[in-house]
């Protein structure tokens, strides 16, 4: 048994740290003794058909129009095919977006997407910037968000879960996130993964499901990720 | 400088006495004395502040008064080094040198800095400005003190939640590059392709320096480097030689466009380990000279050919150059050494993730592996950045072998040993200090041999805490007496 994850655009949607959802779910499948192999996938490269777990982080503007363009056609349909097969998927801030139908800034044309979530984004007058708590089916989760889209859920999701601090998806309706399926986008920085272990284990178990059934995974030791995750909550709660 | 007499430098045509301004400087003077008295940090802000509201023109006519005019240093890395460096050099040159040398460098702070040194009578009190300037700040402060050479060191991802991105910050210097005039020498790093491009075709004249045909090369892009993709066709960059992240001999392989041919080089570089470098830097005809500085690292061999390339760009002769760098004293809390109950304790700013893994390669250089216990505080207010998402784009992975403990303390102590844990770190390596930087560091301390060495890598605000704590316990002084 092995872990395959998929890290899309590893060199053009690399901000905000977010590689540390790669390394979390790496570690975390090794210290169970699960080999784990990261495959890049660049522009211009197919969605391999071995993929338990994608990853899509964020990036800066002039970036995420070339991968916009990338994923048109025939390799955003791979990927929407993937998750539907059962493929695990986490994307993070730009890569929610672009997994929406669409974003559309303030001026120009709007930026398509791949409708893989049923979700759209519209440039927002002000950043939403600070420390996100977020109630959800994982519990409670921590991050930090800094984005100015706004993101409006369609009945083909449902939210990650809802914001206790912080403004998320729109800052009006409350909802951080969507869900679909084995698939996770949200705004949620941190990095996400290592500060929030329980969802890093759900997507490891659902990616694993996929090719080799139902895989119970040991509880780890997660004494420093607790800390970690308590210490962000408590700035969460004491800055916003 | 060049062109003093065309743009009026130094010379009595001048309304006196200006009131306004003599004013601000004296609210300035009286702020800063009495903060200082009470006790309450360096005083390098609110004076600024103060003398801002009096008299919004202050750094125009102060500035506008130096006899050898401003140097104005930019970029994200590197520029508190740099500036000192040049500070250094014009003093060993002869010139009363105004610097904001504390390191406040957003305008509140440098107006501080010139209304400290200026005369009650608008006398600028200096016969040359050494001015670091903050990324944000710098189109506000180049406007207003029109400076004769700006040096622009490098732009790297930095704070994102204070500063945006990269492209945004590399745009907003091409409009206040752009208002500059013919008159103004940028002195700008060429290695870094982003830099080039905005100082491409400007009406101000460019000085290029870099690297040349240095041995220390990283093998591929490190994953926190910026501006990978040319910025000219959007194209992948190649690099014949790649040194610090994304700066080295760069070129693209689409369209063309590459690296200039630089004005000054440093080359035949040598690295001696955490103590200090020596570089050879070549320039105009066939002319050429050797400096021995005690600062370590590549990163500071940028800082050093930035600062030599400045001075030369301002007329000040080879010789004087390497003396005052020969002499050099590293910044405030950049690379500093205290001694503390017998052990040796060096300070080292991380502030992103670029400057963050130069040190993690300095501190691993000599073995492959950590030989040096290290605490490392990570706070998270404002001037530090409040998100900590940066420390997952540092190669703490390299800290991975060896027997050598890393401490953790500061507000978010808890995410940066959970950092080092996912980086690979046996669990026994990791020690937890808590948030309580004077414990901590008491407790790191105690844990050093007699006579042991100690590497503290604090954030910025975490930086001016220890210092705080350090000076309490009679290490340094307090860096506004410097």
């Amino acid at each position: 048994m092995e872990l395959t994850i998929g890290w899309l655009y590893p060199t053009k949607m690399n901000i905000y740290g977010d590689r540390g959802n790669v390394i979390a779910l790496s570690r975390r499948a090794e210290w169970r003794g699960i080999p784990t192999r990261v495959v890049p996938i660049h522009i211009g490269e197919p969605i391999p058909n071995d993929v338990d777990i994608f990853f899509f982080g964020g990036g800066q503007d002039q970036e995420q129009i070339a991968v916009s363009r990338d994923l048109q056609g025939a390799k955003g349909e791979a990927l929407k095919a993937a998750v539907a097969e059962g493929a695990a998927l986490l994307a993070v801030c730009g890569g929610y977006q672009l997994l929406g139908h669409e974003y559309r800034p303030h001026e120009g044309e709007p930026l398509p997407g791949i409708g893989l979530f049923d979700l759209t984004t519209v440039a927002g007058p002000e950043r939403f910037i600070g420390n996100v708590v977020v109630d959800s089916e994982w519990g409670e989760l921590v991050g930090f968000e800094n984005h100015s889209g706004l993101t409006y859920l369609g009945p083909g999701v449902r939210p990650l879960g809802r914001v206790r601090v912080g403004r998320g998806n729109n800052g009006k309706d409350g909802t951080e996130g969507a869900v679909y399926r084995y698939a996770i986008g949200c705004y949620l920085h941190g990095a996400l993964l290592p500060k929030n272990p329980r969802l890093a284990d759900w997507l490891i178990a659902a990616g694993l499901r996929r090719r080799h059934g139902e895989v119970e995974l040991p509880p780890l030791d997660d004494e420093t990720e607790r800390e970690a995750h308590a210490s962000a909550v408590e700035r969460a709660r004491k800055t916003g | 400088m060049a062109n003093q007499a065309s743009n009026g430098r130094g010379n009595g045509a001048r309304p006196w006495p200006d009131l306004r301004l003599a004013a601000a400087i004296a609210a300035a003077k009286l702020a800063s004395t009495g903060i200082r008295r009470t006790g309450r940090g360096g005083g390098t802000s609110a004076p600024g502040l103060i003398a801002d509201r009096i008299d919004p023109a202050l750094l125009t006519k102060l500035a506008r008064r130096l006899e050898r005019g401003a140097i104005l240093v930019a970029g994200t890395n590197g520029k508190t080094t740099t500036s000192r460096m040049i500070a250094d050099i014009l003093e060993a040159d002869g010139a009363r040198v105004v610097h904001n040398r504390s390191g406040s460098n957003l305008v509140r702070g440098v107006v501080a800095a010139f209304a400290d040194h200026a005369t009650l009578t608008g006398e600028p009190g200096g016969d040359v400005a050494v001015i670091e300037s903050d990324e944000a700040a710098f189109p506000a402060i180049a406007a207003r003190v029109q400076p004769d050479i700006i040096v622009l060191t490098n732009l790297f991802r930095d704070q994102l939640d204070r500063y945006g991105e990269l492209n945004t910050i590399a745009q907003r210097w091409r409009a206040a590059l752009q208002a500059l005039p013919p008159t103004t020498t940028l002195v700008v790093d060429a290695d870094d392709p982003t830099l080039t491009a905005i100082t491409d075709d400007l009406p101000a004249r460019r000085v290029t320096f870099g690297l040349h045909d240095v041995a220390y090369r990283l093998p591929e892009l490190p994953h926190a480097a910026d501006a990978v993709t040319c910025r000219r066709c959007g194209a992948d960059l190649a690099y014949d030689a790649l040194y610090v992240s994304h700066l080295g001999d760069w070129r693209c392989p689409s369209c063309g466009y590459a690296r200039p041919s630089l004005d000054i080089a440093g080359t035949e570089v040598v690295l001696e380990g955490v103590e200090s470098l020596r570089v050879t830097i070549r320039h105009g005809e066939g002319r050429s000279f050797t400096v021995s500085v005690g600062v370590p690292g590549l990163y500071n061999v940028y800082n050093v050919v930035a600062a030599a390339s400045a001075a030369i760009a301002a007329g000040v002769p080879d010789t004087t150059i390497s003396r005052a760098l020969a002499a050099f004293q590293a910044a405030f809390g950049r690379i500093e050494r205290v001694s503390l109950r017998g052990r040796t304790l060096t300070l080292a700013l991380v502030k992103n993730p670029v400057g963050f893994n130069e040190v993690l390669r300095m501190l691993t250089a000599a073995t492959g592996s950590l030989t040096v216990p290290v605490l490392i505080a990570i706070n998270d207010l404002t001037a530090d950045g409040r998100d900590v998402s940066w420390l997952w784009d540092v190669d703490f992975e390299l800290l991975a072998d060896g027997q050598v403990p890393v401490s953790t303390t500061g507000l978010r102590a808890a995410d940066m040993a959970n950092r080092l844990k996912y980086a690979g770190l046996a669990a026994d390596r990791i020690v937890q200090r808590g948030t309580d930087m004077r414990a901590a560091l008491d407790a790191f301390v105690a844990d050093l041999p007699e006579g042991g060495t100690g590497y503290i890598l604090p954030t910025y605000t975490a930086m001016l805490e220890l210092r705080q704590i350090l000076a309490d316990l009679g290490a340094v002084e307090t860096f506004w007496r410097q």
